[in-house]
This record gives C-alpha cells, structure tokens and sequence, in this order.
C-alpha cells in the first residue's frame, strides 16, 4: 500500500511541473463557469443540476486529456520497466496511477465549483441534500472517465492515440442508449441502454442516490482499471 | 563450471531457460549459475538474447520454458521477493525527465522501501559522483550523466544482485573508466551480471564470460581461460630479415606445423598442433636457413577474436 501511494504522489506532483494539468484546468475552468452563469440567469434556480448535466463533453474531452500519458508515456520512456521491476504489483501500479490523476481532478476540477455553491448561497438557497447529491455523482463520473482513459492510454505509446481511443471510448458510452433505434427492441439494447453512462448520473444531479447507479460507476472504473492492468500483463504472453 | 569458491546455493541460478515470441526463439535452453559475489558479463552481438535473460532474471516477463532463481526464490513465482533484491539498469534507462535527481533517487528508495532514504541517496550520489547535480532536472542532464543517474537508481536499495544492461554506453573515457571501477568495487558484496557488446569491458571488469549468441551459451569461463580455450592451435609469429616466398612451404615441412602464411615484411604467422612448443624447431630452421632471425614468439587471441570466432563459428554450423 505504501508504494502504491509512493506512486500516486510522484504522478500528483509530475502534473504540477507539467503544463497539461494547467492548461485542462483552466479550460475546464473557463467552460464550466460561462456554462454556469448562462444557465443561471436563465433558470434563476439555485440548482447545480443543470450546469452538472450539461457538462457532459467537458469529461469527454478533458478526463482523456488528464490520463492519456499516464501509462502511454511511460511505456514510450521505457519509465515503465523501472515500475514493473519494482517490489509492486501492476495492479498498483496502476491504481496509484489512477489516483494520481483522480486527485488531481478533485483538486483542479472539483474544488473550484465550490465557489459556485458559494454563489448560490449568497443570492439564494439551495437545497445541500441535492447538491452533496449531485457531487457524489460528479466524483463517481470522474473516477469512471478517468478509468476509461486510464485504460486508452495502457493500449499506446502515443498520448495523442491513447486520447481519441479514451475521447471516442466515452463518447460511445455516453451515446450507447442512442444506439438501441438501430438494435431495435431486445436484450442487446437493453444492455446499451444499461451502458449509457448520462441516464445513472443524472439521478445523482437531481438529488437521488440509487445503489444501482452506485454500482454502475464502481463497477466501470473496477473493469477498465482491471484492463488496463491486463494490457500491462500482456507483455507477460507476447 | 565456475571455478570460485561457494559458501552455499548460487545466488542465481538459471536452467534450461527459454523464451520465444511467436515463432521468434530468443533464448533457447539457457542454463548458467552465478555464485556470491562474482561479476558476470554477457557478451554477444545485438539480439542475442541478453536483454531478454536479463528481463526474466528481474522479472519484467517470465520465461516460455525453464526456471530462474535470484537468491533462492523463483523469479516468476515470488516474483516481489526476487524484485526487492535486485536493482537493474535497463537498457533504456527509465528516468523521469521533469524530476530533479534527488527526488527521483528518493522515489527510487521509496518504491524500494529504503528505510533512511536520505543516507541512501545521498550514498549513491557519491559513489556515481553526481552529487553537485542534485538539484538540477533529469531532462536537463548530459546522457553521461543520465548513465550514471540510472546507475545511481540500480543500487539506492544495496540489492544483493545488480544486473545491468550495456552500463558504460554512451559514456566518455574517463567516466567508462569510473564506471568500471565502480562496478569492480561492488564484487564480493553485490552478485553483478552486466551485458556488454565491447569486449574490453569484459576482461577489465568481469570474472566470468558467458557469451551469448542466437540465445544459446555458446562459451563461458574466465576471460583468461577462454582465451586458451578457443585457441584450437598455438599460434607463432615469426619474423625474419630476409623475407624469401618459399619460406611458409620450408616451414611446413616441420613436423606438427600445420599452416605457415606470410604477412607483410618478413612476418610469418605459423599454427601448430595444439599443445606443442615448435618454437626451437623453427629457430633452428630460420638459423640454419640464414633467414636472420628477428622475432619468434606464441600469439595469444585476443578476446574480440575469440568472440568473433566463437560467434561466426555458431553461425556456420
């Protein structure tokens, strides 16, 4: 355990002296509050469920952006066979990883919106029930972007590959429902519709915590993080 | 088998390795030990095969076939037990270019679970003099220095075994002849296999030789003894004032020698049968004859001919 957070640390501090992290935040930043200021005056709801919702192609873009030379860069440097000759586990490596950029996206991503509820403090009253809520699904939709990506960017030595594989892998979870008009009715679009990740999340952005959804996210970051450890494992029968 | 002497099991053993990928054999029934202590080098062309021995020994990939054993424990199966006893020096060697080479080093001992990390790294720093190059980032570094960072990392945890990928390339002189010196330094303590494809990096720092070609052992002694080992005839230099074109047919007329040829300047370079001193015999030739004897003296083969050798007779068969 302790050299999986040694792991997680090193990739925490190898963002802050790396730009990607600044220029993802700022961005997301940047996106995040016009979006919130617009639905804003416009809704006059001291909600973050519509700026929450809305914020979908934020993760599409950015959540691969944060991961995609987490695992891809290292097997470029060849870093990687330090790691993996290291007393750890590929799991941990992994995971620590993981962390890393899990933490990081609560600092740089998560963080700053508290400014936001600060906002509707001030000039309204929001329901706290609904917004914990709300974060809870903001946290677990991170973890499970990020995994995703986690998992892209094992796949490549090439960051810019393993973000349109991480990009497109989300897009298509985000769409799958979307999908079920051409499967037609059927055991296959009922599995589509259960995959698309907006429907579980959008529980959590209005106030209502269902263990279904819960175990929909747990169980997407646990499969792509268990991937990507495979694809580490590969070079174990290549 | 090596000659030194043993206090127990051999800290590595190796039998009947074997690795392919796909239809590619890269090692093919390897088998070798290393006893405490010693300082083995692999020698053998690009693509021999010592890269991939070196991966399965710290457990990066397992083998197809065969086992290996660091310090008694399996190097598949208790795969962390092996890892926390060896440090390795890949060939690319893995460092974090946006990291300073004090927190990188620490990182290192951290991963390793050095217990004074400080101490260690500090230790290291020294023995590779990169010590007034603490602070300064990775990315920023010379590749000699790089070298000599990786090095520093291979052994900031004082594993029992040091295994080390092509230590010394892209160094200068002077600090190939720091790294040698250091790697001498650490027999006796630390179990040291290094691969190299330079022969003189061999005899000047290793005890045993394993060559390796094409995955398979193809020699392994002393670098001394596989000198002698490989000669399958002595070899003579003659050299002679008056250089005369009948002179090679003369001197094969001599019993046991087996070729005469003429090198340049009255030069001759004679095999005889292995084991027999013709020296007095051709002395007596040259002065009966009136050559006017200038030198006549055995040729050892040097190691890079006994590598070529060993490596291109592999490749005939």
């Amino acid at each position: 355990m302790k050299n999986l957070w040694t792991i997680t640390q090193r990739e925490v501090k190898a963002y802050f002296v790396s730009p990607i992290a600044y220029v993802v935040s700022a961005a997301v930043l940047v996106m995040m509050s016009v979006l919130f200021v617009a639905i804003l005056l416009q809704t006059r709801d001291s909600s973050l469920r519509p700026l929450f919702s809305n914020m979908f192609f934020l993760f599409v873009i950015f959540a691969p952006a944060l991961t995609m030379k987490q695992l891809a860069e290292e097997q470029r440097m060849g870093t990687i066979e330090l790691l993996l000759t290291s007393p750890v586990h590929d799991w941990q490596v992994v995971l620590g990883k993981f962390l890393g950029s899990f933490i990081l996206f609560v600092v740089m991503w998560l963080v700053p919106t508290l400014f936001y509820v600060l906002i509707l403090q001030v000039f309204g009253s929001p329901d706290y029930g609904s917004i914990l809520s709300a974060y809870l699904g903001f946290l677990l939709i991170g973890a499970a972007c990020l995994a995703l990506g986690m998992f892209a960017s094992s796949l490549t030595q090439n960051q810019a590959i393993a973000f349109i594989v991480g990009a497109v892998g989300l897009l298509l979870m985000w769409i799958a429902d979307v999908a079920v008009a051409i499967v037609g009715p059927g055991a296959v679009s009922d599995a589509l519709t259960y995959l698309a990740l907006p429907r579980h999340f959008n529980d959590f952005f209005q106030g209502m915590i269902d263990t279904t959804n819960l175990v929909y996210a747990l169980s997407v970051v646990v499969i792509f993080l268990f991937l990507a450890t495979q694809v580490l494992q590969s070079r174990r029968w290549r | 088998m090596p000659d030194v002497t043993t206090n127990g099991a051999p800290t590595i053993q190796v039998q009947n390795l074997a690795k392919w990928y796909g239809d590619f054999t890269a090692l093919d029934d390897v088998s070798f030990d290393v006893q405490k202590g010693e300082i083995v080098g692999f020698l053998g062309p690009n693509g021999a095969g010592k890269t991939t021995t070196m991966r399965i020994l710290t457990g990066y990939m397992p083998p197809s076939s065969g086992t290996a054993r660091v310090a008694g424990y399996d190097v598949f199966n208790d795969s962390i037990e092996v890892r926390k006893r060896i440090g390795y020096l890949p060939e690319t060697v893995p460092l974090y270019t946006e990291m300073t080479v004090w927190d990188y080093l620490d990182f290192c001992a951290r991963l390793r679970s050095v217990p004074d990390r400080d101490a260690a790294v500090e230790r290291v720093m020294e023995m590779t003099s990169i010590g007034e190059r603490a602070d300064t980032l990775i990315g920023k570094l010379s590749k000699g220095f790089r070298q000599r960072v990786g090095i520093a990392q291979a052994l900031v945890h004082s594993p029992e075994v040091l295994i080390m990928d092509e230590p010394t390339i892209g160094l200068d002189p002077k600090q190939i002849i720091d790294i040698r010196n250091l790697i001498r330094s650490l027999a006796g303590e630390h179990t040291v296999i290094l691969s190299t494809h330079i022969l003189p990096e061999v005899s000047q720092t290793c005890s045993r030789v394993l060559i390796i070609n094409d995955g398979k052992i193809v020699a392994e002694d002393t670098p001394e003894r596989l000198g002698a080992r490989v000669r399958g005839a002595e070899h003579i230099r003659l050299q002679v004032a008056q250089a005369a074109p009948d002179i090679p047919a003369e001197l094969e007329k001599i019993q046991g020698v087996l070729s005469a040829q003429a090198q340049a300047d009255g030069v001759y370079e004679i095999e005889t049968n292995l084991g027999s001193d013709r020296r007095a015999d051709i002395a007596a030739m040259a002065v009966q004859r009136g050559w006017g004897l200038l030198e006549l003296r055995t040729v050892s083969l040097s190691l890079e001919e006994v590598f070529l050798k060993l490596t291109t007779e592999e490749a005939a068969q």
